[in-house]
């Protein structure tokens, strides 16, 4: 083939894909698309991102409210959670178990959430958790653990619906964890209040081997401000998001996160269906040369806050991993005892019970230990390294559960009547992907 | 309020087991894998040692000591003598695991004894050391099937059969053996019963030569009309057909948790030094960095050390359900075939990363692989705990899932 050819080909086969794309018609974004089309961009970002709400402050704050960690000194080596955990685990459960999972099927092939479903979790109050009272919130300390046994919860109903609903709320963590008074005062009240803005923390990159502390978006001194330029991969709900936490490489400091308003000049999307995770509508955000202002660093680049927020988001990332793994161990526990072959159930032959032992084996590992993590970061201890150890469980057995719940079922795990193929795309994200979520 | 830290109780407990596993255990350890069979005489002083610390902790000890369930209804989150034991014993195991299983009066003959003993035994009992005989040679992992009949005649049981494996059978003063009363009736017949050394009847046939745990003798017992006193048989006499094994397994609920905190704590020592020897040679873990962005052999560590973590914490997990009477068969199971398999593939994979040093026995890390393996296999091997598992969890009799 010649190369002319091959140019051709190339373009060819782009409309080709973007014109018979679902996506758009599922998203309405085919007019913004064809327009894109015609004016023949050399780049393919051409949808805008939305108009954001005027942010502005309303009140001050003398200094950053923070929520402190966890008043109570835990002596003791303690598995039960909290009354009031249990209550909010209780909640978040119900609604994963009646709204979340009859909604994921629909939701994973149409790349959307239904707008009930998402108002239902903000009245949930999980946003609410992690921002502190001062600040409209319900926050009154550190709650890591509470938001994992919340994330558990949701993931059990639909790990991509999990993610629509809990994406806004890295940001509003990110916030009250790292922000300044400006910065909280500007942004936490309006998610603590009705319409409360999508947002999103966009870390992840297209690129191989990605490594979160080497980013390519990178982040110049201009001015009083910075300038910011690059790609960020997967991020939830980017088409509705009003506000992003960003990272990227500020020239001289290393890995920093930028709070980028929407809509402004620079910014473009386009869709990014996956693997999985589909309901959370993931789409890349390209960044041009976008101008912020010097208010928009967050934590003046802080190296140890980066890594906090990179082990942060990893914990929450773990706990949707727990919690998908675990319906998947409920889904299969009734279905061998069911299941015919040979004249007796299948999980009469230790090759499948063995398994069923296997999941819960790792299951249960991976949910101790991804506790432990977030109980450290509630109690100020260093937990990079149980949030780096949950992470490899939720990527090696995470996938190995999503993969024997398929093969448990065999060829009935592998339609779409069935949640485990769903689960099998969605648990090879948890433990791969970085950023998007925040505890 | 959930917490996954050792309980600043235990610290101190901890922080011992430590010196005694750092100072004593590891510059035996090497000596009494070549001299297997010989008596390490550390362990005398030891043993006293740990009476001590058994004692004066409130029933906290630091071995293989007191796993008993106390009726005694207490509100709230308890951390007691089951999840201090685990904590000592991985320390303990750190230094050598066949030191651990030699220490005078910390065998499973005392867990059991412990575990389901009256107080009249308890009191008896107390202060000796105990070693558990289980094994048939025609039979291990099946238990119920064994041979080792009891027959009661007047004030006496009379024993008859063959034990095989009885860790620390020649070191000590009692072996708590399992016979049947009626072989007929399976399971609810099997009793255990507590055999005085010396015995008429009770003969030491032979010591095993192993694998690994060469500091831990392995004993092959004959019993030959082996009269022993009617009280000597531990909890209830009756044979309870809807009972079952209950009485008698109920101990593994609490040993189960010990043999994988054994594990656990081997598996830290073979990680740790293989850690030292790979960052001597330019090899560091980095914590934030994704795994795949590191040097395959940090990668490795990770991968391995994420597998120890979980082995730890489900080990304290059932540990700390026993000290607070949750039922914890399931996770008992859970924490020793994680356990178990984990420190099997740990040590063995640290032999790989250090190469012809992890191999050679101028490191103990070949030693440690070597010990490993035992503890996938005794107090339940691998398959057992999952078939466990897996009937809890499927809801599936012992008849149904085989």
């Amino acid at each position: 083939m010649s190369l002319v050819n091959k140019a051709m080909g190339l373009g060819l086969r782009l409309i080709n894909r973007v014109s018979s794309s679902e996506q758009l018609d599922r998203l309405h974004l085919r007019k913004a698309t064809e327009r894109a089309l015609r004016v023949g961009s050399r780049n393919g970002f051409r949808i805008a991102t939305s108009a954001a709400r005027r942010f502005a402050a309303t009140r001050k704050l003398l200094a950053p409210s923070r929520l402190p960690r966890a008043a109570s000194d835990p002596q003791l080596f303690d598995l039960s959670p909290s009354e009031e955990q249990r209550m909010l685990q209780d909640a978040a459960q119900r609604f994963a178990m009646e709204a979340l999972r009859p909604a994921a099927s629909e939701a994973d092939s149409s790349c959307a959430a239904p707008a009930e479903l998402l108002s239902g979790a903000a009245e949930l109050g999980i946003t609410l958790l992690g921002i502190p009272e001062e600040l409209d919130g319900a926050g009154t300390e550190s709650n890591a653990v509470t938001q994992v046994l919340i994330a558990e919860a949701l993931a059990q109903g639909d790990m991509g619906l999990a993610l629509a609903c809990l994406a806004p709320s890295a940001v509003s963590n990110a916030l009250t964890r790292w922000g300044d008074a400006e910065q909280q005062t500007r942004y936490l009240p309006s998610f603590a209040a009705e319409h409360a803005p999508v947002a999103a923390l966009a870390v992840q990159e297209p690129q191989v081997l990605f490594n979160p502390f080497a980013l390519q978006t990178s982040a110049r001194r201009e001015g009083e401000g910075f300038v910011l330029s690059g790609v960020k991969s997967l991020v939830p709900r980017a088409a509705q998001a009003e506000l992003f936490i960003v990272a990227a490489q500020l020239e001289g400091v290393g890995p920093a996160l930028f709070i980028v308003e929407s809509g402004g000049a620079g910014m473009g999307l386009s869709t990014e269906p996956a693997m999985g995770l589909r309901a959370a509508a993931t789409a890349r955000l390209q960044l041009d040369r976008v101008k912020l202002p010097a208010t928009a660093l967050l934590a003046a680049g802080d190296a140890a806050v980066y890594a906090e927020c990179i082990s942060l988001s990893r914990i929450a990332w773990s706990a949707l991993a727990t919690g998908t793994a675990q319906a998947a161990l409920d889904y299969l526990i009734p279905y061998v005892n069911e299941r015919q072959a040979f004249g007796e159930p299948i999980s009469h032959r230790q090759s499948v019970a063995f398994t069923i032992s296997d999941i819960s084996i790792e299951l249960e590992g991976l949910r101790l230990v991804n506790w432990r993590a977030a109980s450290r970061a509630d109690a100020g201890l260093p937990f990079a390294r149980e949030a780096m150890l949950a992470r490899q469980l939720a990527a090696e057995k995470g996938v190995r559960i999503g993969s024997d719940a398929v093969q448990l079922l065999g060829g009935h795990g592998f339609v779409k009547e069935h949640p485990v193929e769903r689960w099998y795309r969605d648990l090879r994200a948890a433990g791969m992907l970085e950023g998007m979520l925040l505890v | 309020m959930i917490n996954l830290e050792t309980p600043k109780k235990f610290r101190m407990l901890v922080s011992q087991a430590q010196q005694v596993a750092r100072e004593i255990f590891r510059p035996n350890s090497r000596h009494y894998d070549r001299a297997e069979h010989a008596y390490p005489q550390q362990l005398d002083m030891l043993g006293a040692l740990l009476d001590g610390m058994n004692e004066g902790g409130g029933g906290e000890g630091a071995g293989a000591a007191g796993v008993r369930r106390e009726g005694a209804r207490e509100t709230g989150n308890r951390n007691s003598g089951n999840l201090s034991t685990a904590l000592g014993t991985m320390e303990l195991c750190w230094g050598d695991v066949g030191f651990l299983l030699s220490m005078p009066r910390q065998g499973l003959g005392n867990a059991a004894i412990a575990s389901v003993a009256s107080e009249e035994q308890l009191k008896r009992f107390a202060g000796r050391w105990a070693a558990m005989a289980i094994t048939e040679p025609h039979c291990g992992s099946d238990s119920a099937a064994i041979r080792t009949t009891a027959r009661l005649d007047g004030d006496h049981y009379v024993l008859n059969g063959e034990k095989i494996y009885v860790t620390a059978g020649e070191r000590a003063e009692l072996v708590v053996v399992w016979a049947t009363l009626d072989r007929n009736i399976g399971r609810a017949a099997i009793k255990s019963f507590v055999v005085e050394k010396g015995t008429p009847g009770f003969e030491l046939v032979r010591l095993e030569h192993k694998l690994g745990i060469r500091a831990s003798d392995t004993a092959a017992f004959v019993l030959k009309d082996c009269r022993v006193p009617k009280e000597n048989l531990l909890g209830d006499p009756t044979i309870n057909v809807e009972k079952g094994f209950a009485g008698v397994m109920q101990t593994f609920d609490n040993t189960r948790p010990l043999v994988a905190a054994m594990a656990v704590g081997l598996a830290r020592a073979s990680l740790e030094r293989s850690r030292e020897l790979l960052a001597a040679a330019g090899v560091q873990v980095d914590y934030t960095q994704p795994a795949l962005t590191q040097s395959a052999a940090a990668a490795e560590l990770l991968r391995l050390e994420a597998d120890y973590e979980a082995a730890y914490l489900l080990t304290l997990q059932a540990a700390w359900m026993a000290d607070n009477r949750k039922p914890n068969s399931l996770q008992a199971s859970q924490a020793k075939a994680k356990a178990g398999r984990s420190g099997v593939q740990i040590t063995l994979k640290c032999v790989e990363l250090c190469g012809s040093l992890g191999y050679g026995e101028d490191e103990l890390l070949e030693k440690w692989a070597r010990d490993a393996k035992i503890l996938d296999i005794f107090e339940g091997t691998q398959q057992i705990q999952q078939l466990i598992i897996a009937r809890r969890l499927l809801g599936k009799s012992s008849a149904e899932l085989k």
